[in-house]
Order: structure tokens, then C-alpha cells, then sequence
């Protein structure tokens, strides 16, 4: 589209355009009328853009990096439709519905919080509790019926989450502490606690073998069923809906209870809700508990639904607590943004790793993992400057006089 | 007003926990207490818990000297590090096998181990000082790990290798300032971006240029300083005798730095950006290009802590996330130091030995290992808990300046 077909708008437009961007009720108006979907979906392509810029300059083809990933995660399988696990296709969706149902909780956890004005970066802290905890309850109870210990193991590791995410909370609420360095050390606390629980002689490792830092095998009883695939090729478990109910109880807790309007008032403006009657350490406090209980259920159903041990290896490698807080940000922080943000990360989660085949696929694993990284990062990157994405969208609706004065 | 670390609310009860003094009073015990911990009638078996107590006393000292309360403070963590020497010297008879824990070259390695906290801490400082939150130290730190090993490898220098790491961390760091400052975006947010495009970015190089896991072999490391007569000596000798050229490029840096933020006009004008930006707009001063410096200037620190880690201390080489939460403790130095060099330095130097003993006693404890190890974290956990409301942040710290 050239300046030619388009001429440039009169100066007085381009003014009000400026300052539609530059006040914060402005931006606002633009959000709405925008639907709220403009910046999530510039945002990702935008990354997803650069991302393939950084495997073009690395002499890599970003197009069929791309496809490969796309394949990879089992996005495919949208063109032939079957539940037969024998195919590629079919195996790569459920392992990528696998990630998905982790990264809704852990996307919830940041989501809950940022709705009461706080920024959990500590999701991965309170997802590691959730997981050593399960583990414990898991091993623990031998020959127990299936129901009664898998609650007990889901319902332990949620609380462990919450009380995990509350300390945050409480030291929010009483002396003040900000959230973010204490979930930053919280999430360390765990990495350490977690080292010490699995390594050499901790109280957690294989009581079998002591020569390995690996923890217990979760007792039969209380592993989860599984739904569509096999168990011992890490089939997708019932854990999925868990999550998809979690999406609705987040919907409906925050818009349609007390709670949620008394957590989202203290978001919107603490004095106010002070103001109102409304006890903001209360709110902080539950807020964080519940954005905790997110984290930790997801440890849990992972714990429970497919990975059974857990080894100071796997701690470092693991990042999903810390792609919740995009998944949360690209999502809007809403519970639709979020199932959808989960997908779009859950399909680059598995799509890079191992369903990309190597050797096959033109871009080697090792380097989409890490593509991962990248395209996080300027996801969160660009969703924090809302500014920039809006400045383009308004650049862009400058270049369309016609179709502003339209709508105007 | 407080800035973004402090936003409190009121609480009488733990005001008179805050006061600095009552901090060094309990430091002071905490001193003499770990000194009897290695007596009867206690009479600990094991030296850490000297040790623990000791290292807790001497940071409360830190605390409360940095605060206001300077000589107490100081009579505090000289307290602790004399209990703690005690504890040691009393349970040294008769325990063999701690004579190879606890020797000069664990002052040494509590160098090495500092050093990129040291470097980082004072960074964030720079950032910080200035009105920029800087959680991206690790990312930035991160960068200049990798960067600095592929200069020193490519350039066949360690000079090349410095250079080329701190460009890095620069570039990262200009990338955020954009962000913060110009598009005021979310500092919180853009710093943890900022970190997880660098693991991303150091990640994707590692494969792309070193095919995995093969670590460039045979790179020319940051030398080492040997001091001629100290070099000799039986005690001072692997103590300081031959420590890396970063170790003293770090003490230098803490001194440098300090006349600059407190004694020159330089650093007049970044406090000012840093307490009152619009006030220090009013008489000239340009607040962006001031905290667009001082970002850049603590990107370019932290990468440089990053190149001692890899090419200094790792001896030229790298691997995935090879900061592994320094840039955090970093942080949490700086925090502990109350935003001033020389107690940044004195924690950075603590968690360096907590770190320093964790090595150490990973072969014969692994559970009091990692008891050294989580130490900084649960420390900062609780001072933030208690005392941050006597900490005197950059009022205008983490907030975005609009000029008008």
C-alpha cells in the first residue's frame, strides 16, 4: 500500500492520532475498539516475525522452520482429522494438549494475581512445591484405593502451592514487601529445596536406588487415567479437562462472585476499594493463595498424569512455571486469552523439542528450543510496551484515511 | 512517596523490629553466639553451624551499618566474623577432614565465587540509582557469559573476549532502556523479557556456532595476578597471592564507583534522575540520556561479571543458563547493601562464601550443602520481610519519566 493511492491525512488527524496513543484513557478507548485482540495477535506475529529473522540470519529457512514445527506439534492433524495414536499427527497433538493443560494453570497462576494488581513471577516456585509435594503423596499410601489418593495427592500439592505463593501474599499484605522479589526467592527456595529433596541421601530420592538423584516412582493407585493415547507413551491424561474446568472456574470466580469483583476492584485502584469497604490485605493475601493453588495443581497433575519421578536434572530444564507469566500476558490476563495463549505455547513447547524430528526437520531441535526462548521474550517484551504495538496500529490506521473517517 | 521496593503499608508493630539498632544488637549476639555454638556447653560437632551464624551476624552488621547506624553496624559484623573465626579455631582440633574445607584458599575461591555478584550488584546499583529497576542483571549477565567466551575464542584474546561480552550485555541493556524508558513500558515486565531472550538468544548461539555440546577448547583466559613475595607465603599466599585480574578489577570497580555516585557531579545528576526526575528536569539536566547511560553502563557491568564467570573462573567455557540465578543474588546484595557500593561489596562478598562452603561440603554433606547454598535466598527473603522499610531505595525508582 503506497502513499500514492492513499494520500496522507490532513494534520489535525495526525495530531488527534498522536494523542489518542499518548493519554492512558486514549489507549484505552483504542484497546477497546480494538477489541482487545489487536495487541495480543500483533504482538505474537510480530515476535514470531523477528524469530524468523534470527533463523534467516543464521542461515536457516524460517518458512520451513516454520511448517516443521508446525507438523511437529501435531497442528496437522487439523487436515486429517483421527484419534488413532499410531499416527504422527494424532501422537504430536496429544503430547502438545499434554503441555497445553500445564501451561493454562501456570498461565492462570500469573493471570489471577495480575488481576488483583500483583506480578507473580514465582508460578515456576509454587509448580516445583506442587510437583515435590504430589510426589511425596503420591509415593506415600501405598495400596490405597485410586479416588481417595489421587485426591489426596492433587488436593495436598494445591494447598502446598497456595501456602507456597500465600508467604508472598502475607508479607505483601503486612510489612509491605514487594511480591516480585519475594516470589523471585521463593522461586529459588524451591530450585534448592527440590536439590536437596531428590540428591544424594534426601528424603524424597529412590529409596531403591541411592545411586541416582531421582525421586520415588508415584504409586499406581494414584496415577491418572488416560484418555487418549497409551500410559506408557505418556498418553494425554484427564488432567486436560481439570484444566479446561480451571479456565471456566477462573472466568466465573473473578466476574461473577464476590471474590472476583473484591480482587478485582483491589486491582483496579486499592484506595478506592479501601474505600469501599473492601480489606485490601484480605484480598492480596487470597489472591496470591489462589494464583498459588493454580501453580501447584499443575504440578500436581503433571506429577500424577505423566512423569511419575522427578530428578535434579529435570530442575533446571524445566520452564513452564516462567512461560505462564507469557502465556498470562499474551492472553490478556482473561481466561479465553489464556487457553488460547497456552496452545500457541504448548504447540511451540513440544513442537521444537521432540516432536521436531531430527534430522528430518530443517532446523535442528536444539535450536527451536531455544527459538522458544526467544519468541517469549519478545512476546513479554512487547506485551509490557503496549505503547509501541499501539503506536503501529495507529501508524497503520493513519495509512487508511478513508476507512478511519468510516468508522468515525 | 517510596519507590517500587517499598511500597508498604503501615505497620506499627514491626516498626521498632525496623530500627536499624535493634538489628545490630541481635547481629552482635548472633556473633558471640556463633563463637559458643563450638563450646561447651553446646559444643556443635560440625563447624557450619559457627559458620551459618557467623555469616548471618556479619550481613545484619552490613544492614546496620548501611542504614545509619554506622558504628554499631560495624562493631556488629566485625562481631560476627570474629565468632565465626572462633567457632572455627575451636572446632578445628581433632577434625581432620575440615582442615581440607577450611583453609587460605577458601578465601580465594569466596573471591571467585563473589566477583560476578560483586559486578552485578554495583550494575544494578548504576540502573537503580537512576530511577531503572533492573531485574534483567541475570539476562544481561548471561549474555556477556556467552559473548565474552565466543570473543575470547574468535578474537584469540581475553581483551577481545571483555570487549565483546560487555557489548553485548550493552546491546541487551540499550534494547530495555528503550523500553523503559522511552516507551515507559513496564520495568518489572520488560527485565524478566529481558531475561528470557537471553537465555534464548545465548541458547540458540551456543548450538548454532559450537554445535551443541562441544565447548570451545584451548580460549585464552582472563589471567591471574601473581603478587611476587605475598605469592610465597603460607598463609596470604592462596589466599590473595594469585587471584584472577577481575577479582582486583572488582575491588577497584566498588571504589570507583563509589566516588562517583557520592563525590562527583556525575553521580549528583544521576540520584537526582533517580529521587526526582522532574525536579532535576526543572534545572537541566537531560533525564533520559542520564538513565539511558546509567542502563547501558550496568548492562555493560553485569556482562562483564558474566565474562569472569566464563572465561575467568568457568576457564573458557560455557554451557546453558550458566548464571544460574546470580544475576538474582546479585540483586539481592545490592539490596542488602541498601543501594551502596561498599555494602553491596560486603554482601556480595558473604553470599560468596556461602557459596564458596557449599562446594566445599557438597562431598561430605550434601543436605548442609545445600543449606549454604539456598542461604542467600532465605536471607533476603527475610530481610525484605522485616526491615525493607529502613532501606532507602531511589524514591523514584521503577517509575517511568514522561517529559513534558
Amino acid at each position: 500500500m503506497s502513499n500514492e493511492e492513499h494520500p496522507t491525512p490532513p494534520a489535525e488527524q495526525t495530531e488527534e492520532a498522536k494523542a489518542d496513543i499518548s493519554s492512558a484513557a486514549g489507549r484505552l478507548a483504542v484497546k477497546q475498539r480494538a477489541g482487545g485482540m489487536i495487541v495480543p495477535v500483533v504482538t505474537a506475529l510480530f515476535a514470531f516475525l523477528i524469530g524468523g529473522l534470527v533463523v534467516l540470519g543464521t542461515g536457516h529457512d524460517p518458512l520451513s522452520a516454520y511448517r516443521d514445527i508446525f507438523n511437529g506439534a501435531g497442528l496437522n492433524w487439523v487436515f486429517h482429522p483421527t484419534t488413532d495414536i499410531a499416527n504422527t499427527a494424532a501422537y504430536n497433538l496429544s503430547q502438545t494438549l499434554l503441555q497445553t493443560t500445564t501451561l493454562i494453570l501456570c498461565g492462570l497462576a500469573v493471570a489471577f494475581a495480575f488481576r488483583c494488581g500483583m506480578f507473580n513471577i514465582g508460578g515456576q516456585g509454587q509448580y516445583f512445591i506442587g510437583l515435590y509435594v504430589a510426589n511425596w503423596l503420591g509415593y506415600s499410601f501405598q495400596g490405597m484405593a485410586r479416588l481417595p489418593h489421587v485426591l489426596i495427592a492433587v488436593v495436598g500439592a494445591t494447598l502446598a502451592g497456595a501456602a507456597w505463593a500465600g508467604i508472598a501474599g502475607v508479607l505483601k499484605a503486612t510489612v509491605g514487601a514487594h511480591e516480585v522479589i519475594t516470589t523471585i526467592m521463593l522461586n529459588w527456595i524451591a530450585i534448592w529445596v527440590g536439590e536437596w529433596l531428590f540428591g544424594d541421601g534426601g528424603p524424597l530420592q529412590n529409596a531403591a536406588n541411592k545411586t541416582v538423584p531421582i525421586s520415588n516412582d508415584v504409586a499406581g493407585s494414584a496415577q491418572l487415567p488416560v484418555f487418549w493415547g497409551q500410559q506408557q507413551l505418556q498418553g494425554l491424561h484427564v488432567g486436560f479437562f481439570v484444566a479446561i474446568a480451571a479456565l471456566v472456574v477462573f472466568s466465573l470466580v473473578l466476574n461473577r462472585t464476590t471474590l472476583g469483583y473484591e480482587v478485582r476492584a483491589v486491582g483496579f485502584n486499592p484506595d478506592a476499594a479501601a474505600y469501599g469497604g473492601i480489606s485490601v490485605r484480605k484480598n492480596l493475601v487470597r489472591a496470591m493463595a489462589i494464583s498459588g493453588a493454580f501453580a501447584g495443581l499443575a504440578g500436581a497433575l503433571d506429577m500424577l498424569g505423566y512423569l511419575y519421578h522427578f530428578g535434579q536434572s529435570d530442575i533446571p530444564a524445566t520452564q513452564v512455571g516462567f512461560l505462564g507469566i507469557a502465556v498470562a500476558l499474551l492472553g490478556r490476563n482473561t481466561a479465553v486469552g489464556v487457553g488460547l495463549a497456552s496452545l500457541l505455547f504448548g504447540a511451540l513447547l513440544f513442537g521444537t523439542t521432540h516432536g521436531l524430528q531430527s534430522g528430518v526437520s530443517t532446523i535442528d531441535p536444539a535450536l527451536a528450543s531455544n527459538l522458544t526462548y526467544i519468541i517469549q521474550g519478545l512476546v513479554v517484551l512487547f506485551v509490557g510496551a503496549d505503547l509501541l504495538v499501539l503506536s503501529i496500529w495507529g501508524w497503520r490506521k493513519k495509512l487508511r484515511p478513508k476507512h478511519r473517517e468510516a468508522t468515525a | 512517596m517510596s519507590g517500587i521496593w517499598t511500597e508498604r503499608l503501615d505497620n506499627p508493630v514491626s516498626k521498632r523490629l525496623r530500627d536499624p539498632a535493634s538489628t545490630g544488637y541481635v547481629a552482635i549476639g548472633l556473633g558471640v553466639f556463633a563463637a559458643f555454638l563450638a563450646i561447651p556447653p553446646i559444643e556443635a560437632r560440625s563447624i557450619v553451624w559457627s559458620i551459618l551464624v557467623g555469616i548471618v551476624a556479619t550481613l545484619l552488621g552490613i544492614w546496620t551499618a548501611t542504614r545509619g547506624r554506622r558504628r554499631l553496624g560495624y562493631g556488629a559484623a566485625v562481631a560476627g566474623l570474629i565468632g565465626m573465626g572462633l567457632g572455627i579455631l575451636a572446632t578445628r582440633s581433632g577434625t581432620g577432614n575440615l582442615e581440607a574445607v577450611f583453609n587460605a584458599a577458601l578465601i580465594a575461591q569466596m573471591f571467585a565465587f563473589a566477583t560476578p555478584l560483586v559486578f552485578g550488584a554495583i550494575a544494578g546499583m548504576f540502573s537503580e540509582r537512576s530511577g531503572v529497576v533492573n531485574i534483567g542483571l541475570e539476562g544481561m549477565m548471561l549474555m556477556g557469559a556467552f559473548w565474552g567466551v565466543y570473543g575470547a575464542d574468535v578474537g584469540g584474546s581475553w581483551v577481545v573476549g571483555l570487549i565483546v561480552g560487555a557489548a553485548a550485555g550493552g546491546a541487551l541493556a540499550l534494547l530495555y532502556a528503550y523500553f523503559a524508558i522511552h516507551l515507559r513500558a513496564d520495568q518489572i515486565v520488560g527485565g524478566t523479557a529481558v531475561n528470557f531472550l537471553a537465555l534464548g538468544i545465548t541458547g540458540y548461539f551456543f548450538f548454532q556456532l559450537y554445535h551443541g555440546n562441544y565447548v570451545p577448547t584451548g580460549v585464552s583466559t582472563i589471567p591471574n595476578v601473581r603478587i611476587p613475595f605475598v605469592a610465597d607465603s603460607h598463609f596470604l599466599g592462596p589466599a590473595i597471592g594469585n587471584l584472577s585480574l577481575m577479582i582486583w578489577a572488582g575491588f577497584g570497580l566498588v571504589i570507583v564507583s563509589y566516588f562517583v555516585i557520592f563525590k562527583t557531579p556525575i553521580g549528583l545528576r544521576i540520584r537526582a534522575c533517580g529521587e526526582h526526575p522532574r525536579a532535576a528536569d526543572t534545572v537541566g539536566i537531560n533525564v533520559y540520556a542520564v538513565r539511558y547511560g546509567c542502563v547501558i553502563l550496568s548492562g555493560i557491568l553485569a556482562a562483564l561479571g558474566g565474562v569472569y564467570l566464563s572465561d575467568g573462573f568457568g576457564g573458557g567455557s560455557f554451557n546453558d543458563n550458566m548464571t544460574e540465578g546470580r544475576g538474582f543474588i546479585a540483586l539481592a546484595a545490592m539490596i542488602f547493601g541498601n543501594w551502596r557500593p561498599f555494602g553491596a561489596f560486603g554482601a556480595a562478598l558473604l553470599f560468596g562464601l556461602s557459596s564458596a562452603i557449599a562446594l566445599r561440603l557438597q562431598v561430605y554433606s550434601p543436605s548442609a550443602s545445600t543449606l549454604f547454598n539456598v542461604l542467600p535466598y532465605v536471607l533476603t527473603l527475610i530481610a525484605v520481610a522485616g526491615v525493607i522499610g529502613r532501606s532507602v531505595p531511589p524514591a523514584a525508582d521503577g517509575r517511568p519519566y514522561k517529559k513534558q
